[in-house]
């Protein structure tokens, strides 16, 4: 298989992941935890370099991948937009929110826009209720009682390459 | 992300903090701060008594499951020291994933170790050596804070070999889930450790006989173990002095939706909505009218506000219709449409649904389809009827609790609002809009 040189920096850090953690037992989702951390994604190359070293069935690694909400077997935009749908920020009008996001980019729900900055998820509760509605851009970033007015302003945050 | 952790402030309604005792008055990501509040203390203590001696305290106490379903916490510890192994395990349930909780996040995010701390008394009462905390991937803070304060347990020997020099050894993990609702469900939860799919197994056996890799395991509540620490120091007799004869203790309730005051707090057992709403939360937002609440998570009821006086605790489900479950309580005004609410809550169902087993997985995906062509004036009588029978069918047939729930919130939305559902069947008109 060819590999550009930074794929090959990447398979190499995951190997090095995989070898300290081989022979603990169930360690499958923790790895593929770490391959979409590298790849930003689980192309089906990945899943089966993953499958050989583990040396677990590729139906299996398939298996375990599309049950899990996580992971992404479609690459997803730089900045990943999840907009709370549970229920405390749906009464706060979080559809709206998520329109006005979709709108804003110009795409569907789980498209990348063109640029490859964005994509946009619908999710479900985050933890975050008494900020109902609540945004999380990436890991780490939330924001609390959106609005849609605060939408294009929460977007250009991150066009200027940005985090807040 | 901006932490939403606060010193307490003035409540109109007098708070009792047992498991949120710590949070926001210790930095979580310093041991001993912990440690001067009594931390570690039960432990030494626990240490000290017999396993026996631990598991007789909390049946004592009567503590409950906090993950929703109540189940007595000292006879599950019982069965798992009874049932005989060479491996046993402790796993924690962090997977919080009820839309509009968020109670174990920050419990685990403002004391961790008090979770840590309930985790080895267990392995010691039961006898297991090896713990998992199962977290759900997002809750970031959580797990940095959990892994800050585990790396310190082992450095001040709490965990590890030879604890306290008891001659007794108990290590602990952290495993991150990977967005499944259904893996909150024990045995779903335990295939996800075990690298698999959150399926959930058939129970019973349930875990304290078969649970991971198949051994005798004790799985909790983080709120539940929360509580283990100060029961062991204060003792059982003083749990017992707080809450409900049935429900002893505190619960901690995240009050959500259209309220003043949106936030967490922790109560005794037996305080009604009311009480929670208004003297906690100020009330329903811009001087609307409350239309309802729903109690327990979204597997729980609606309740009109002709039951907002009703006493929450594990019985008030069976005594008067009400859920508990994992504390929830999201403030619905007047502003909101019953068969929208009804359509979002059955399309989280629908999405989460594991697909495992056909009542819950057709179920869901047919009460969506009635929902919505109700939200577009299209159903008829016999829709609804048929959406009744959907509810009571995928309770009686699912394989887990997530199939078997979803006829709560249906029929109770049905039951308490039915004018309001035939209206956009008759009358093709929806008063919100
Ligand atoms: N906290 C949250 O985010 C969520 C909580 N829930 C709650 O989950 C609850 C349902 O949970 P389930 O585990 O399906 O309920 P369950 O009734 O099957 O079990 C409750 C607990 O008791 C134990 N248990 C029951 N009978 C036993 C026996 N004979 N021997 C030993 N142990 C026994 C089970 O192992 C389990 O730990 C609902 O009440 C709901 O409120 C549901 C979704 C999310
Ligand atoms: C669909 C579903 C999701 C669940 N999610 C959670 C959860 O996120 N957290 C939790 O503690 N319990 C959850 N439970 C309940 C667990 O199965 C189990 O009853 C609980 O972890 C036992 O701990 P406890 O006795 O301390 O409450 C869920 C149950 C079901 C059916
Ligand atoms: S009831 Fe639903 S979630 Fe539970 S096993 Fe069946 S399909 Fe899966
Ligand atoms: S419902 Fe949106 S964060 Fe909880």
């Amino acid at each position: 298989m060819a590999v550009c040189e930074k794929h090959k920096e990447l398979y190499e850090e995951l190997d090095a992941y995989i070898d300290q953690v081989k022979d603990k037992p169930g360690i499958l989702i923790g790895v593929l935890h770490k391959a979409q951390e590298l790849f930003g994604w689980l192309p089906q190359e990945v899943q089966e370099h993953v499958a050989e070293r583990l040396g677990v069935p590729i139906s299996e690694v398939y298996g375990v991948v599309t049950f899990y909400n996580f992971f992404a077997t479609k690459p997803k935009g730089k900045n990943q937009i999840k907009v709370c749908l549970g229920t405390a920020c749906y009464v706060k009008g979080a559809d709206r929110v998520m329109e006005r996001f979709l709108e804003e980019l110009g795409v569907k729900a789980e498209e990348v826009t063109e640029d490859g900055l964005f994509s946009v998820h619908p999710v479900r509760c985050l933890g975050a209720c008494s900020m109902a509605p609540v945004v999380l851009v990436g890991e780490k970033d939330f924001y609390g009682k959106v609005t849609p007015d605060m939408v294009s302003k929460i977007i250009a945050a991150y066009r200027r390459g940005g985090s807040q | 992300q901006k932490s939403d952790i606060k010193a307490p402030e003035k409540f109109a309604l007098k708070e009792t903090r047992i498991v949120t005792r710590n949070i926001g008055v210790i930095d979580p990501r310093n041991i001993d701060e912990y440690i001067a509040r009594d931390g570690y203390f039960a432990l030494s203590k626990a240490l000290k008594m017999t396993p026996e001696e631990v598991i007789k305290e909390i049946k004592d106490s009567g503590l409950r499951g906090r993950g929703g379903a109540g189940f007595p916490t000292g006879l599950k510890w019982e069965f798992t020291a009874k049932t005989k192994a060479d491996q046993k395990y402790i796993v924690c349930n962090a997977d919080e994933g009820e839309p509009g909780t968020f109670k174990d996040r920050l419990i685990m995010e403002g004391d961790p170790h008090s979770v840590i701390e309930a985790m080895i008394i267990a392995g010691y009462a039961v006898g297991a050596t090896k713990g998992y905390i199962y977290i759900r991937g997002e809750y970031y803070n959580s797990v940095e804070n959990l892994k800050k304060a585990i790396k310190d347990a082992y450095e001040y020997g709490f965990l590890g070999e030879d604890i306290l020099g008891s001659g007794f050894n108990f290590d602990l993990t952290v495993r991150l889930g990977a967005g499944a609702y259904v893996c909150g469900e024990e045995t779903a939860l335990l295939e996800s450790i075990e690298g698999k799919s959150g399926r959930p197994r058939l129970k019973p056996p349930y875990p304290p006989q078969s649970g991971l890799f198949g051994k005798p395991t004790v799985i909790n509540n983080v709120e539940t173990l929360a509580n283990v620490p100060q029961i062991i120091l204060n003792g059982a007799q003083w749990f017992r002095s707080i809450g409900t004869p049935n429900s002893p203790g505190t619960k901690v309730f995240c009050l959500v939706g259209d309220v003043n005051r949106r936030g967490m707090v922790e109560l005794p057992m037996g305080v009604t909505v009311r009480e929670v709403l208004y003297g906690f939360g100020g009330g329903v937002k811009g001087g609307r009218e409350l239309k309802m609440v729903q109690t327990g998570g979204l597997a729980g009821t609606f309740i009109g506000p002709d039951k907002l006086d009703v006493p929450l605790d594990y019985d008030s489900m069976k005594n008067y219709g009400v859920s508990l479950g994992s504390g929830v309580i999201l403030a619905i005004d007047d502003s909101h449409c019953v068969v929208d609410i009804a359509l979002n809550t059955m399309e989280f169902f629908r999405h989460e649904s594991c697909g495992k087993c056909t009542p819950c997985r057709e179920g869901t995906r047919l009460a969506c389809e009635i929902l919505e062509k109700m939200t577009k004036f299209e159903a008829t009588m016999d829709d609804l009827k048929y959406l009744e029978q959907i509810a009571i069918l995928s309770a009686d047939a699912s394989f887990c609790g997530l199939g078997q729930s979803i006829n709560v919130p249906l029929l109770s939305l049905i039951n308490n609002f039915k004018e309001e559902f035939i209206q956009h069947i008759k009358d093709k008109y929806c008063k919100v809009g």
